[in-house]
């Protein structure tokens, strides 16, 4: 300790006093302001550009996003649309097909009624015909039975015969 | 010797300014080198091959000379270098070269008063240059006020010039674009390390800008002037009590005038404590105040100093070697391996004192809101 007490130098320790000041001086003003400002501001700089491509980015998400929506819009109305035309489609077709079943049902019925009327007609003039042949057989018949005086008598007596007085 | 220097920091450096004063530099030296002549044979031939001459050797290296001596021929005595100018208050400003010493072996009259130059100090003697002592061998003469530009303060001028060089030279290149070029790359994460490792983390975010001047320039004039001690140019000016004493004076002062009211609380009337334990503390925290930057000074010191001792006495290990074959490769090998990691050291004690400091600064300025 008396050693280095012995070895300070007041001249030394004035002159390191002094150009350290002076150097401080010289340094902050021209060599640590101008450097720490500049990289402050680069670092400012990159700071900013990260963040305004990380905005970018996002921006960017947001578009797709927003792309991938109406994407997925247009498709769902495009299905929808899709959906609708064919449910239109079987609509119009089971329409059509319970349409066209109701005027066959309607057109087989008519056939039926105009068929059965057609037989009834039929029958009736079948009947008529039967009748008028079986009357012009039955005159023959008669022509042909009654052509003798005695037949004629018998067929009055036995028709008189049938009838019975009241 | 200097024009190489002079050329060697050239090619580094290449800048037109740089150049300039470079080239006066080197005059200066160049003109004044061819002093240093002084053949008179010293008391044991200039030879330095025992123990306790080693020992003397050593720390005279250690010291600081009012020469700047390159190297010195033992055989003939004579030195290498050149002379610096001696400022001397007593009873008037005496201003006159250090070769007026030579080296110490002569006295120098100026203006009708005596000076000697004994152990790298100016006493003031008679005209025979006596030297008187007391029962402990220490010099009784009276000692003039000396203000002398001597080695150190000439490598102190040099180290400024060259850190104002080299970032002035570095806030010049932003001026061109956003990133330096050439030197200033190397520059650039230094500052940044300092920056972001040593005053955020121990200041704080908002705080730190104001005491960045301050620790970049300590960090880098310890860290120079370090690897400077380690050339050899022979210089040791970290490893000199009265260079760490102003930086720890510096950070000391620093300290305290920028602490805010929390600090000095904490020092004068400690919260959350009982009365008697606040009356007690009192003492230890204003002590704590000193204690701090004498440890920053002493550790600084006493790091480099053993460093060159260290160094020193490796190499003086083929000196003193009974057989100089077996001793000269183990010391060389040796004091490599202590040069790699004086090389560390060099950086790490920079880095520790602007280091500590800026956590004093952070202690000094930082919110206690967490009381």
């Amino acid at each position: 300790m008396d050693k280095l007490i012995n070895d300070f130098s007041f001249g030394l320790f004035f002159w390191q006093a002094l150009i350290l000041l002076v150097l401080l001086f010289l340094l902050r003003k021209y060599a640590w302001k101008p450097i720490l400002d500049s990289l402050n501001n680069r670092e400012e700089g990159i700071k900013n550009a990260l963040e305004s491509a990380e905005e970018a980015k996002k921006e960017m998400q947001n578009l797709q996003a927003d792309n991938e929506r109406i994407f997925n819009e247009a498709r769902a109305e495009r299905d929808g649309m899709l959906k609708e035309a064919k449910q239109l489609k079987e609509n119009i077709i089971a329409d059509a097909k319970s349409d066209a079943q109701t005027e066959a049902d309607k057109i087989v019925a008519q056939a039926q009624a105009t068929i059965v009327s057609e037989k009834k007609a039929a029958i009736a003039e079948l009947k008529s015909q039967v009748a008028e042949l079986s009357i012009e057989i039955a005159e023959k018949v008669v022509r042909k039975e009654l052509d003798s005086k005695d037949k004629q008598l018998e067929l009055v007596e036995s028709m008189l015969g049938d009838v019975t007085l009241k | 010797m200097h024009g190489n220097l002079g050329t060697e920091i050239l090619y580094v450096m290449q800048k037109r300014t740089v150049v300039k004063i470079l080239l006066i530099f080197t005059l200066v030296f160049t003109t004044t080198n061819l002093f240093a002549k002084a053949s008179e044979k010293g008391e044991n031939d200039g030879k330095v091959d025992t123990k306790s001459e080693i020992d003397a050797y050593i720390e005279h290296h250690l010291q600081d000379s009012h020469d700047f001596t390159l190297w010195s021929d033992g055989e003939t005595g004579s030195h290498v270098g050149f002379p610096l100018p001696v400022i001397l208050w007593d009873n008037g400003l005496k201003v006159f070269s250090s070769s007026k010493f030579h080296h110490g072996e002569t006295v120098a009259e100026v203006d009708g008063n005596f000076y000697k130059l004994y152990h790298g100090k100016i006493y003031k003697t008679d005209a025979e240059g006596t030297i008187n002592y007391d029962e402990d061998y220490h010099a009784t003469n009276a000692k003039p006020l000396d203000f002398s530009i001597t080695k150190n303060v000439v490598t102190i001028l040099l180290v400024s010039v060259l850190m104002l060089l080299m970032f002035g030279g570095l806030a010049k290149s932003y001026k061109k674009g956003a990133l330096p070029t050439g030197f200033g790359r190397v520059l650039e994460p230094l500052v940044i390390y300092v920056r972001d490792e040593i005053a955020i983390p121990n200041i704080g975010k908002e705080k730190h800008r104001k005491f960045m001047g301050f620790l970049l320039t300590v960090f880098f004039f310890i860290w120079l002037l370090n690897l400077l001690g380690m050339t050899p140019l022979g210089v040791n000016v970290t490893g000199n009590i009265a260079i760490t004493v102003c930086l720890a004076l510096f950070t000391y002062f620093i300290t305290q005038f920028s602490a805010n009211k929390e600090y000095w609380k904490h020092i004068f009337w400690m919260p959350g404590v009982p009365v008697i334990m606040k009356i007690v503390l009192m003492p230890i925290e204003i002590l704590g105040t000193l204690t701090k930057p004498f440890a920053l000074l002493i550790r600084l010191f006493a790091n480099i100093t053993a460093g060159h001792v260290v160094i020193m006495s490796l190499i003086a290990l083929i000196f003193t070697a009974q057989n100089i074959y077996v001793m000269t490769p183990v010391s060389l090998l040796l004091t490599i391996f202590i040069s790699v990691i004086e090389l560390l050291v060099a950086f790490l004690q920079a880095f520790i004192f602007t280091m500590l400091s800026a956590l004093f600064i952070g202690l000094a300025v930082q919110d206690h809101d967490h009381h």
